[in-house]
C-alpha cells in the first residue's frame, strides 16, 4: 500500500512542478497574472505532496514496513526509535526526499514573503525554484525511488549504517541540506534578475537574509559534521579534506565571498557581474557536491551508492551552468560596473582581496578534490592528494583571510587616509605583536602558530577598538554603559552581527591552531593494571566488559584517567554489528576548555588480560564548537529586522 | 564586435570541467582489481544447507561461480539471487556450477532466503568466516569467477546481472587452452 501511494504522490508532484515552472515562465513573459497564480497553487500542492511522501516514509520506518525496500535496507527490528526517524534520511533515496521537501518549503516561504514585493522578478523566481524542485522530483521518481517494493518482504531489515547511529546524524544532514537548499533562493533571484533584465540591487537586497541564513546552516552543518567525525569516527580529528567534506566546504567559501561582495555592490554599485557569477558558482557547487556524494565517481567514506543518478546530476549541473552563464553573457552590457576602484588602500580593495582569496581557496579545494580524476584522465593512474596538499595551500590563504577580517570592517571606503589607518590599526597591531612576543616567551616556537595567534589577537583588537569607540560616543550622549552597548548592537545589528560572526570565526581559528600545534598522542598495549602516561595524564587499563545491545555486540575497555587526581573512568569500545564486516569504534573522551582526553580502543585479548589503546590529548578543540555557538549568536543578530535609525 | 564574441567564453569555460566529471563515469567502481585474480582459488570444503559436504576441489574441470551472500544484504543479494538461479539452470549442462557461500548469517534466515527464491544451486555456510577471509571478501555480495583449472579469473563486487554472468562465464567456457 505505502509504496503505491508514495510513488503516486511523487509522480503527481513532478507533474505539478513542471506545470508550475512553465506557467510561471509564460505568466512572467506575457504578464498574465492568472498563470502566475496557477504556478503558485502548483507550488503549494507540490509542498503538500512532498510532505505526504516524507510522512509516509517516516511512518513506514516507524512501523518496520520491510515491504518497502528502502526501509528494509536502512533499518532492522533492533534499530532504536530515534534512529528509525533519522534513518529516513540516512541514505540516498530518503535524503533526496528531505532535500526536495526543504526546497518546497523554501518555495512556499518565497511566495509568502516576496509575492507582492518582487513583482517583476517573482514569476521567474518561481520558475527557477519549481524547475529545481522538478529536477529533484525526477530523481525521486526515476533514479532513486524511495518507495520501491521489495518482494518477498524479508522478516527483518539490514539495519542503518552503524556510523550513522549518532545524534550528530540527526542534525548534520538537516543543517547541511538547509544550507544547500537555502542557497537555491539567491540563485533563483539572480537568474530571475538576468532573465527580467533587472540586474540592479533589488535582487541582492531581497535575498540578503536568505543568503545569511543559508550560509549559517551550511556553517552549522560543517561544524556538526566535524563534531561527528571527532567523536564517532575515532581518528581524533574533525576535518580530513575528504571529497565530501570538500564538497560542502566549497559552496561555503563562495557563499562567504558573496556575503562580503554584495556589500560593495550596495555601497559602490560595483561588482554586479561578479556577484551574479558568485551566486551561480555557489549553486553549481552545491549541485557538484550532491553529484560527488551520489555518483561514486570519486571514492569517499561518505559515498552513497552509485548508478544512473550520477549521470542525472551531471546533466542537471551542465544545464544549470550553461543556462546561467549563458544568461550572464547575454546581459553582459547591463552588468558592467558603474563604480571604480579609487585606491588600493580602501575597504573596497580589502573586500575584493577577500573575495579573490576565498575563490582561490575554492579552486585549490576543487582541484585537490577532482585530482584523482584528472590524473586518471591524463596518465591513467588514480592518485589522490591528501591533507598535506590542502593544508599547505590553504593555510596561508586562510591566515590572509583572517588578517583581512581585521582590516576590512574598519578601513575607510574609497581611500583610507593615514589618519584613518592610525586611529584604527595602531593599537590592534601592537596587541598582535605583543601577543606573539608573549606566546614566544611562553615557549611557543611554531612560526605558524605564532602567526595565527598574533593575527587572532589583532582582529579581536580591531573589533574591540570599534566597539569601545562607538560605545564611548553613546556614553557622551548620556547613556549608561550597558544600554549603550545593547543599543549599539541592536541599532547597527548588521554591522555588529558581522563582528560577532567574525569573533566566532576567530575562536574557531584558535581551536584549529591549538589542535594542530599542540595535540599529542600515543598508542600502546597495556596489561590489566598497567598504565600509560601522556602529557601529565596516567591512563590505567582496568579490564574489558562485553554486553549485548539491541542491534549489536559491544566490547568496552575500562580505563581510569588521572592527572594527580582521578579525572574519570573512560570506556572506549568496539561495536560488532552483524551486518558489518569490521567492528565500529566507539571513542570515549573528557572534553575540556584547555584540552580533551580522548581514548580509542584497538585490539584486545579475548580474556580481557590486555588491550591496545590510543590515547590522545587534543588541545583547544572545544573552542571550535564554542566558536560555532558564537557564530550562531552573530547570525541571529545580523538577521534581526533592521530598526529605524533613531534621529 | 570582438567583445561580443569574447563574452560567450564564460559559459564555454564550464565545458572542460563538465567533461572531466563525465569522464568519471567511464571508470567502473564495481570492477575491483583484486590481487587474487590470476591466482589459484583457495580450496574449501563446507557443508551445504542440505547437510552434504561440498568442496571446491571436486569441481575442477568446471567453470565455478563462487558467490558470497547473506540474507540481510538488501538490495543487491535480492537482485542477484534470481539472476544466479536463472543462469545456473541455463548453464549447468555446459559444465558450469554456481556455489553460494552464505556468510555472517543465521541458519533460519538463510534457509528462508533460499526457499523464497527457490534456489537450486548448492549453497554452503561459512560459519567460521574462514573462506571469506581467504577470498578477501570486503562486503556482500561479491562474486568470483573460477576457471576450469581452478584459478580465479575475475571478481565482481555488487549484484551480478545477466550481462556480467554471461560475459565472464562465456569467456571462461570458450577458454579451452591453458
Amino acid at each position: 500500500m505505502i509504496p503505491e501511494v508514495g510513488g503516486g504522490a511523487a509522480f503527481a508532484a513532478l507533474a505539478l512542478a513542471v506545470w508550475g515552472a512553465v506557467a510561471a515562465a509564460v505568466g512572467g513573459r506575457t504578464g498574465r497574472v492568472a498563470l502566475v497564480e496557477s504556478a503558485q497553487h502548483a507550488a503549494l500542492a507540490v509542498f503538500v505532496l512532498v510532505t505526504a511522501c516524507f510522512a509516509l516514509l517516516t511512518y513506514a520506518f516507524l512501523a518496520f514496513d520491510f515491504s518497502v525496500r528502502y526501509v528494509a535496507t536502512n533499518t532492522n527490528l533492533g534499530t532504536p526509535f530515534y534512529y528509525r526517524i533519522t534513518g529516513v534520511w540516512g541514505a540516498l533515496e530518503g535524503s533526496i526526499i528531505l532535500w526536495t521537501w526543504m526546497l518546497a518549503l523554501f518555495t512556499l516561504l518565497v511566495i509568502l514573503r516576496h509575492r507582492e514585493s518582487a513583482r517583476e522578478l517573482y514569476p521567474w523566481v518561481l520558475t527557477v525554484m519549481l524547475a529545481v524542485i522538478g529536477f529533484f522530483l525526477l530523481v525521486m521518481t526515476v533514479a532513486a525511488p524511495p518507495f520501491e517494493r521489495l518482494t518477498p518482504a524479508p522478516a527483518n531489515g539490514r539495519g542503518l549504517n552503524p556510523l550513522l547511529e549518532d545524534t550528530g546524524m540527526i542534525t548534520h544532514p538537516v543543517a547541511l541540506y538547509l544550507g544547500f537548499t537555502g542557497l537555491t533562493v539567491p540563485f533563483a533571484f539572480a537568474l530571475a534578475a538576468l532573465i527580467a533584465g533587472r540586474v540592479g540591487d533589488a535582487w541582492i537586497t531581497m535575498t540578503r537574509r536568505w543568503t545569511i541564513v543559508a550560509w549559517y546552516f551550511l556553517s552549522l552543518g560543517l561544524l556538526i559534521g566535524g563534531w561527528w567525525s571527532y567523536h564517532v569516527l575515532g581518528w581524533g580529528g574533525y576535518w580530513a579534506w575528504d571529497p565530501v567534506e570538500n564538497a560542502a566546504f566549497m559552496p561555503w567559501l563562495t557563499a562567504t565571498a558573496f556575503l562580503h561582495s554584495v556589500m560593495i555592490q550596495e555601497r559602490r554599485r560595483m561588482l554586479k557581474l561578479w556577484n551574479i557569477a558568485l551566486v551561480i558558482l555557489t549553486f553549481g557547487l552545491t549541485l557538484f557536491g550532491t553529484f560527488l556524494t551520489r555518483s561514486g565517481v570519486i571514492a569517499s567514506v561518505h559515498a552513497f551508492t552509485q548508478g544512473t543518478i550520477g549521470i542525472l546530476f551531471l546533466s542537471f549541473l551542465a544545464v544549470v551552468l550553461l543556462t546561467a552563464l549563458g544568461l550572464l553573457a547575454w546581459r553582459w552590457d547591463a552588468l558592467r560596473a558603474q563604480g571604480e576602484l579609487d585606491s588600493i588602500v580602501s575597504r573596497e580593495s580589502a573586500f575584493l582581496l577577500n573575495n579573490v582569496l576565498l575563490v582561490a581557496a575554492t579552486f585549490t579545494v576543487f582541484f585537490g578534490t577532482v585530482f584523482p580524476l584528472l590524473s586518471e584522465a591524463a596518465r591513467g593512474v588514480k592518485v589522490s592528494v591528501g591533507a598535506p596538499f590542502f593544508n599547505q595551500v590553504n593555510v596561508p590563504l586562510f591566515l590572509s583571510l583572517v588578517f583581512l577580517m581585521g582590516v576590512g570592517p574598519l578601513i575607510a571606503w574609497r581611500r583610507a587616509s593615514p589618519d584613518n589607518l592610525r586611529r584604527n590599526f595602531v593599537l590592534p597591531v601592537a596587541a598582535g605583536v605583543l601577543a606573539a612576543a608573549a606566546f614566544f616567551t611562553l615557549g611557543v616556537r611554531s612560526a605558524l602558530a605564532l602567526l595565527a595567534l598574533a593575527l587572532t589577537v589583532f582582529v579581536a583588537g580591531t573589533i574591540a577598538v570599534d566597539v569601545v569607540r562607538a560605545t564611548r560616543a553613546r556614553l557622551r550622549m548620556g547613556e549608561r554603559v550597558l544600554p549603550a552597548l545593547g543599543g549599539l548592537l541592536l541599532r547597527h545589528n548588521r554591522r555588529y552581527g558581522g563582528f560577532v560572526v567574525h569573533l566566532g570565526i576567530l575562536i574557531i581559528t584558535l581551536g584549529v591552531t591549538g589542535s594542530h600545534a599542540w595535540s599529542v598522542q600515543t598508542e600502546t598495549t597495556l596489561r590489566r593494571g598497567e598504565a600509560a602516561e601522556l602529557a601529565g595524564y596516567r591512563v590505567r587499563f582496568d579490564g574489558l566488559t562485553a554486553t549485548e545491545e539491541s542491534n549489536h555486540f559491544k566490547v568496552a575497555g575500562t580505563f581510569t584517567v588521572s592527572n594527580g587526581r582521578v579525572v574519570g573512568v573512560l570506556r572506549p569500545a568496539k561495536k560488532f554489528y552483524p551486518q558489518e564486516q569490521s567492528p565500529i569504534a566507539y571513542v570515549d573522551y573528557r572534553l575540556g576548555l584547555k584540552e580533551d582526553v580522548y581514548l580509542v580502543l584497538g585490539d584486545f585479548a579475548r580474556d580481557g588480560s590486555q588491550a591496545t589503546v590510543k590515547v590522545q590529548v587534543n588541545r583547544l578543540v572545544s573552542w571550535i564548537w564554542i566558536g560555532g555557538l558564537v557564530l550562531t549568536l552573530g547570525t541571529l543578530l545580523a538577521i534581526l529586522p533592521e530598526r529605524k535609525k533613531a534621529a | 564586435m570582438n567583445r561580443r564574441v569574447w563574452r560567450w567564453l564564460i559559459p564555454l569555460s564550464a565545458i572542460p570541467v563538465l567533461a572531466l566529471l563525465a569522464y568519471g563515469f567511464r571508470v567502473n567502481p564495481r570492477e575491483v582489481p583484486s590481487p587474487l585474480v590470476g591466482r589459484p582459488a583457495a580450496a574449501f570444503t563446507l557443508t551445504t544447507f542440505d547437510g552434504a559436504p561440498l568442496s571446491l576441489e571436486a569441481q575442477r574441470g568446471k567453470v565455478v561461480v563462487v558467490n558470497f551472500w547473506a540474507s540481510w544484504c538488501y538490495p543487491a543479494c535480492y537482485e542477484e539471487a534470481p539472476v544466479l538461479e536463472r543462469n545456473w539452470r541455463r548453464y549447468r549442462d555446459r559444465g558450469v556450477v554456481v556455489i553460494g557461500v552464505d556468510i555472517q548469517d543465521t541458519v533460519e534466515a538463510a534457509q528462508k532466503f533460499i526457499r523464497d527464491f527457490d534456489l537450486t544451486f548448492p549453497n554452503v555456510r561459512d560459519a567460521t568466516g574462514k573462506v571469506s577471509v581467504d577470498y578477501g571478501v570486503y562486503g556482500v555480495p561479491e562474486t568470483f569467477f573460477v576457471d576450469r583449472q581452478g584459478r580465479i579469473r575475475a571478481k565482481h563486487v555488487g549484484a551480478v546481472t545477466d550481462e556480467v554472468f554471461r560475459r565472464h562465464v562465456d569467456r571462461l567456457l570458450g577458454d579451452t587452452a591453458g
